[in-house]
């Protein structure tokens, strides 16, 4: 069995999500080799979107920022920002949207925004670009992350996508589509219970229920068929080795 | 009336003091060249608004140009922090700045309803969100028909005093062909009163008009036209030169704090003349890299009716 990274692993892990015919709104990093993989082995089909309204990329080469030439070039359509956003986006054509943040809550509310006070904060965070739309609009979201205490406190201290609010009914009340799917860190994959709260699924290789327990700010559930998460295959990690990532951009 | 003009004299002209500005480009096509005439030329009191402040007004904010950053997302892409935006909104240095924040499609909603004069425009974002509890002009509206949410946000338009936009390419009139990743160069165009446009070349009006499909922004709309190659630097303009990654992560570097980032603007902006030095100053082999392989779209035939 080869050697595999964290990072190794949550891309393997977010690929697996992923559906052949699936439509998804693409970000750079984890997401972008996470569909790439997935094209590669068991979804030939899936169409990469970005926020900078290329529609259909298949980039040649790893792009930087979301808005790289190589996305551009080759691409099914490009069209306008307010295009790809509404006529895309808002109308409820793609199925999965993947979400990073500073801090994630137990009803999968992420906050990219301030990290303290929005007036006065201790840290000021990029803000939302699209995520607050694919929060709202996608069918289902992926939402990757490191695992810390100080990114999954018990309470946000900015919402700047919604998740299931305060409860999967509220999401559904407040005309909000789809929702949080999975999130997937360094330790464990987590999904959400009916109320919409947050659980551990599997928990990676050598990682204990309290490990992760330590690194969450909330009581966290557990499934009461709580499982190893399956580690990259021989096939994938090479994938990302030699072809996806070959610099070590993003996996060294 | 359209005038074919050097940066320098656009700039003076279009803009001024406590003025509202929107450099157009989403990662592609950002006039950079424009922003460092600004620079240049020493403005204060700029309402800067974009959707992606990227390096260019990182570095606008740094030189003291803004007052208020008007943005969806404002980080070094691919890179980080901007340093120069955080350490003026954490810590008012070298000035207080404003902020007014929004998400990449609520801003480009925002333009989209100052193109067509609407008090406002409808999105299905922002609910569920602390958007509207922090930006007084996203608003919550009761919907007044039977289907679909019972509330709707909306955001009023955005009509900048000055857009200024690129393109790879203008006739002298200003119609000016986009090809790549549009973004929301069109809406700002449309919504603005006074239109820069700078170009990666000047054609002949009859390369436009053999292709009207690719005209995206027309001259009716423009003020000045300025042919700035490399205008774009070190962001991209599709099918002429690539984004100069290694300067972006120089600036995130150069810009660790207010003092060596005043250094870099005191080098690479204040110490040039205009962008054709700039460009001498980076030395003809880092363009060389940029260059990308040949890719040609297949003709089309309009017909000749």
């Amino acid at each position: 069995m080869t050697e595999y990274t964290d990072t190794e692993l949550m891309i393997s892990r977010a690929s697996q999500e992923l559906q052949d015919g699936d439509t998804t709104l693409v970000g750079v990093g984890i997401p972008n080799l996470a569909c790439n993989l997935a094209k590669r082995t068991h979804a030939p089909d899936l169409e990469m979107i970005y926020e900078s309204g290329t529609i259909d990329s298949n980039p040649s080469k790893l792009p930087l920022s979301i808005g790289d030439p190589v996305l551009a070039t080759g691409a099914r359509s490009i069209v306008p920002m307010i295009q790809g956003f509404g006529y895309y986006l808002q109308s409820g054509r793609i199925d999965v949207g993947f979400l990073g943040g500073a801090q994630i809550d137990r009803y999968g509310n992420i906050n990219s925004t301030v990290i303290g006070d929005y007036d006065d904060p201790t840290v000021r965070l990029p803000g939302s670009g699209g995520a607050c739309e694919i929060a709202s609009n996608t069918d289902r979201t992926i939402i990757i992350t490191p695992h810390s205490r100080r990114r999954f406190p018990d309470e946000v201290d900015f919402v700047t996508s919604p998740g299931y609010v305060g409860g999967r009914t509220n999401r559904e009340r407040l005309g909000l589509r789809g929702g949080p799917e999975a999130v997937i860190t360094d330790k464990a994959v987590m999904r959400f219970d009916d109320g919409g709260e947050m659980y551990v699924e599997s928990l990676h290789p050598g990682v204990t229920r309290d490990t992760v327990q330590q690194a969450t700010g909330w009581e966290l559930q557990f499934s009461s068929e709580l499982v190893e998460t399956n580690p990259p295959t021989e096939r994938e990690i090479d994938l990302i080795r030699n072809d996806l990532d070959p610099d070590g951009v993003y996996t060294d | 009336m359209t005038e074919v003009v050097d940066m320098e004299y656009a700039i003076s002209e279009a803009v001024d003091d406590g003025q509202s500005l929107y450099l157009g480009g989403f990662t592609h096509l950002i006039p950079f060249a424009a922003g460092h005439e600004i620079i240049r030329q020493g403005y204060e009191d700029l309402d800067l608004a974009r959707a992606t402040p990227d390096l260019v007004y990182d570095q606008m904010i740094a030189a003291g140009c803004a007052s208020t950053v008007t943005f969806s997302w404002a980080g070094n892409p691919g890179v980080g922090s901007l340093r120069g935006f955080r350490r003026a909104v954490e810590d008012g240095v070298p000035n207080e700045i404003a902020i007014e924040e929004y998400s990449h499609f609520g801003l480009v909603s925002r333009l989209a309803a100052g193109a067509q004069d609407l008090p406002f425009l409808p999105l299905r974002t922002f609910i569920g969100s602390d958007y509207p509890d922090h930006t007084d002009s996203i608003r919550i509206l009761e919907n007044p028909y039977d289907d679909g949410p019972d509330e709707i946000p909306v955001v009023p338009p955005l009509n900048p005093d000055v857009a200024i936009v690129r393109a790879q390419r203008a006739d002298e009139e200003g119609n000016a062909q986009v090809w790549g990743i549009v973004g929301e160069i069109v809406e700002a165009a449309f919504a603005a009163d006074t239109v820069v446009l700078s170009v990666e070349e000047i054609v002949d009006k009859r390369v436009i008009r053999s292709d009207p499909n690719r005209t995206l922004v027309p001259g009716t709309a423009v003020d000045y036209v300025v042919e700035e190659p490399y205008g774009s630097h070190p962001s991209y303009a599709q099918g002429y030169y690539d984004r100069d990654n290694e300067a972006y992560l120089e600036w995130d570097r150069r810009s660790e704090t207010h003092e060596s980032t005043t250094e870099w603007l005191d080098e690479w902006v204040y110490g040039v003349h205009d962008r054709a030095e700039y460009l001498e100053k980076l030395t003809t082999e880092r363009f060389l890299d940029l260059q990308p392989q040949t890719s040609y779209a297949t003709p089309i035939d309009m017909g000749d009716y």
